[in-house]
């Protein structure tokens, strides 16, 4: 029985630091034996999550103001904690991006993405939290 | 602010810009800003633009990115031209069907079935 793989890590809006924790997910879910289309919707729900945070959680706020990043993989399950320091937002007030009004409006579509690839999503109470989780469909029910 | 390097690798082709990109992962924001700002200067040169654009070497997109190709989509018909996207990897294509944007897109299998498509 292997240990659960646990990283709490502070990055700032820099897109080295963004690239090199992203490449550190990847590995980490390649290491554990993910598949590619399971890597990807995790991948897909990281990158979602920290653009959020930075470009609306952060907006206003300075650069060097740092997301706090939680991970915690093991074998079939990975679950990522995204925490900002700004103000939050209230998640059931982003409009449906799919709507055919919203379709084409360039922003709206990364929580969307989220709960799509993501098996389970919730929010904080300030909405300045998210947490995802991905089961993979293979583990026991 | 200017870069020395582009993402995109541009030619021209019977009045079609045929787009490449030079990266497999569109993800970071100044990426995607670069990318809109390049193709919004070759929409700009044309009355009517052509645009063909392929991610046969995309694997990884944002939404950002999707939402730079709303934009260019918006601006290219404003000008009665005609965008069109071709070689998307199956799990991209998925988020194109999830986010519904394979119905405001054309989009092709294959980059000269959408050369071809053009009016």
């Amino acid at each position: 029985m292997s240990e659960p793989r646990v990283e709490v890590v502070r990055i700032s809006n820099d897109p080295a630091a963004i690239a090199a924790l992203r490449d550190r997910v990847v590995r980490v879910l390649d290491e554990e034996g993910f598949s590619d289309a399971s890597a990807f919707a995790v991948r897909l729900a990281f990158e979602e999550a920290i653009s959020n945070a930075f470009r609306h959680g952060h907006k206003g706020l300075p650069a060097d103001e740092p997301v706090e990043v939680r991970l915690r993989v093991e074998r079939d399950r990975a679950e990522i904690v995204v925490e900002d320091r700004g103000p939050g937002f209230d998640p059931r007030a982003i409009p449906d991006p799919t709507l055919e009004a919203n379709l084409d409006k360039p922003s709206g579509r990364g929580l969307m993405l989220i709960r799509a690839y993501m098996t389970t999503v919730e929010h904080n109470e300030r909405g300045n939290r998210v947490r995802m989780v991905f089961q993979s469909r293979t583990s026991g029910n | 602010m200017a870069s020395g390097e582009s993402i995109l690798m541009v030619r021209r082709e019977e009045g079609v810009a045929r787009i490449e990109f030079t990266k497999k992962d569109i993800l970071d924001e100044s990426n995607i800003q670069q990318i809109g700002e390049e193709i919004s200067k070759i929409i700009d040169q044309s009355e009517q633009p052509k645009v063909l654009i392929s991610f046969s070497n995309v694997r990884h997109l944002s939404s950002a990115a999707l939402g730079t190709l709303i934009t260019i989509n918006n601006k290219v018909k404003n000008k009665g031209g005609q965008l069109r996207l071709s070689d998307i990897d199956p799990q991209i294509y998925e988020v194109f069907v999830i986010t519904r944007l394979n119905q405001l897109f054309q989009i092709h299998e294959h980059a000269d079935e959408a050369l071809s498509s053009f009016a």
